[in-house]
């Protein structure tokens, strides 16, 4: 059996196959969850109720949600680029998708433990935005069309602080594998002595989640819905999970660049008994609150505005945090790699 | 074998998708066909060992400058008859053009031979599966070739202040925000409680006002407000700017309450 499944090409094949769905199956039931969650927690943070119909605290409400959506009717307007129109759902969503390869739940624990786990993460969170571009111009709709060309600007934008902090995170671990950046926050997590790019990579996230604050490029009160304005039933759907799903992965980015991935916070005796998948899915669901969290509490930005943050703020903080990081690594012998 | 599959069908694919980006007839469709190229691109860079390489292209062709490609051509007003038109004239140029390079590139393939010491290149490559070709890179860009590698950056940095300089244009009609002067502010400064009698309305404060820093440099002066309050303007400088109503007998009545 083992032979089979670590010597032949079919065995190899089926295995990652049985690795991709231990990943992706809990993931889309979390992202059923996570919508529940979010108008749960929103609701109790704005003195509601919340879903409380379908089932005990409302929790069939996740599955009442997604059969509304599958047994709606796939409307195309007509003028629409047909083929991109439905290919853009399920570019965003299959991307949201292939990212979790990379991201290790344990030592060594990934479907692809590569050496360049860090560019592969970026690569694939730079291409999220075309799923939006491509939406937006074949729907044939202005509303769509400003909602994804805003989403183009700001994506592309926020991703330059993200770089630069990973950049400097990189710079204290001295590899660009997911594990080794994990392993290198043994003794302490990345978010305490970097915590200004904690903060600015947690901000970017959500501006390159398209969350709020930074919703702009959906914004109902502009844009009715932005981007999918145009999309129904299963597209819509598809789009809906893509993007719960990139929260789920920048979520996870988060964890491992700044808060130890699947490493106990200490290494003491209670706390190592708890398996490290499930540190990193308690990490994950923290960072989940806090986006939550921050839409229920900060109002819109202007675009204007938003652009600012990030060009002007964001990158020159980031930048110069690279630069001094680096100096003082360098001074202090800190360097890894050895190189010198 | 395996390899060799997956080598034909990134290269047949990109060879195609190469192909499109220049018949497609409408130029969205030509721009993802490049990227569909740059991605296969990416997958032979995989196959060869590159995997920096690889995703270094996905990142920055793919994920930045491709963005802005397809952004760009979006907003693009194109009508398909007038490109159809501009065919026929400048297909002749075109061709000539083509031509050209054709002949060039036969003479130039014509004329290639392999250098006789190629064999040694393969003694640069790092061989140890230890050292990634990341670290290989950085090591060869940062160490060896770092001069060059600055001046690459600051031929960037200088293409990059020049577009700057190019589009950066301060209108005088538009509008910055400042944030500073918006802190500033203080609502002693730009709110005046006025007690107007019932029924008389606000006319003779010259109906409902903006604050005054607003209008300060777009609105031309002169051309808002009344003409009696216009006048009154002209003989007092009056610096409170954004006149709230206050119902008289409405302020009575809270007094009261």
């Amino acid at each position: 059996m083992a032979y089979f499944f670590f010597h032949t090409i079919i065995g190899q094949i089926l295995l990652i196959a049985l690795e991709s769905l231990a990943v992706l199956a809990p993931l889309l039931l979390g992202v059923a969850y996570l919508t529940l969650a979010e108008r749960k927690v929103m609701a109790a943070m704005q003195l509601r109720k919340g879903p409380n119909v379908n089932g005990p605290f409302g929790v069939l409400q996740a599955f009442a949600d997604a059969i509304k959506m599958l047994t709606k009717e796939t409307v195309i307007p007509s003028g629409a680029n047909r083929m991109l129109f439905l290919f853009a759902p399920f570019l965003t969503f299959s991307l949201a998708m292939v990212a979790w390869a990379v991201i290790p739940t344990g030592n060594g624990l990934a479907i692809a433990n590569i050496n360049v786990g860090v560019l592969y993460l970026l690569a694939i969170s730079s291409l999220g935005v075309y799923g939006m571009l491509i939406a937006g111009w074949a729907s044939n709709s202005k509303y769509a069309f400003l909602g994804g060309l805003r989403s183009a600007a700001q994506m592309v934008s926020y991703e330059v602080s993200i770089g630069l902090v990973i950049v400097s995170v990189l710079l204290a671990v001295g590899s660009l594998n997911l594990n080794d950046i994990v392993l290198a926050q043994r003794h302490v997590w990345f978010c305490l002595p970097m915590f200004p790019m904690f903060i600015v990579f947690f901000i970017s996230a959500l501006a390159e989640t398209n969350r709020a604050p930074f919703d702009l490029p959906e914004g109902e009160s502009e844009l009715v819905a932005g981007f999918f304005v145009e999309y129904s039933a299963l597209a819509f759907g598809l789009f809906f999970l893509g993007e719960y799903a990139n929260m789920f992965l920048m979520s996870g980015m988060v964890s491992i660049l700044f808060l130890g991935g699947w490493l106990p916070p200490l290494g003491i005796a209670p706390l190592t008994w708890i398996p490290g998948p499930l540190w990193l899915i308690a990490k994950i669901l923290f960072c989940l609150f806090v986006f939550i969290w921050v839409r229920a509490t900060f109002p819109r930005f202007r675009y204007d505005q938003l652009m600012r943050l990030g060009w002007k703020v964001f990158l020159p903080f980031s930048l110069a945090w690279m630069v001094l990081s680096a100096g003082f690594l360098m001074v202090t012998g800190l360097l890894p790699g050895g190189a010198g | 074998m395996m390899t060799q599959i997956v080598f034909y069908v990134f290269a047949a694919v990109l060879v195609l998708s190469a192909t499109m980006v220049v018949c497609a007839r409408n130029p969205v469709h030509s721009v993802l066909f490049l990227i569909l190229a740059f991605f296969n691109a990416a997958g032979l860079f995989l196959i060869a060992g590159a995997e920096f390489l690889a995703m270094t292209l996905v990142i920055v062709y793919v994920g930045a400058v491709a963005v802005l490609f397809l952004f760009v051509v979006m907003m693009l007003d194109i009508r398909f008859a007038q490109m159809r038109e501009g065919v026929q004239r400048y297909a002749p140029i075109g061709a000539a053009v083509g031509g050209v390079l054709l002949v060039e590139l036969l003479m130039a393939f014509m004329h290639w031979r392999v250098a006789g010491n190629i064999g040694q290149i393969r003694h640069l490559v790092p061989s140890s599966p230890a050292r990634t070709n990341t670290a290989a890179l950085g090591d060869v860009i940062y160490t060896h070739y770092i001069f060059l590698f600055q001046t690459c950056a600051l031929v960037l940095l200088v293409a990059m202040i020049g577009a700057i300089v190019l589009t950066l244009r301060d209108r005088p009609t538009g509008r910055r925000q400042n944030i500073d002067r918006q802190h500033d502010r203080v609502p002693q400064d730009s709110l005046e409680m006025l007690q107007v009698p019932l029924g008389a309305g606000v006319a003779a404060q010259g109906g409902f006002l903006r604050p005054r820093d607003s209008y300060d440099v777009a609105a031309v002066p002169g051309t808002y407000g009344t003409e009696a309050w216009r006048q009154s303007e002209a003989e007092e400088e009056i610096q409170t700017a954004l006149v709230v109503v206050a119902p008289a007998d409405g302020a009575k009545g809270q007094d009261n309450g």
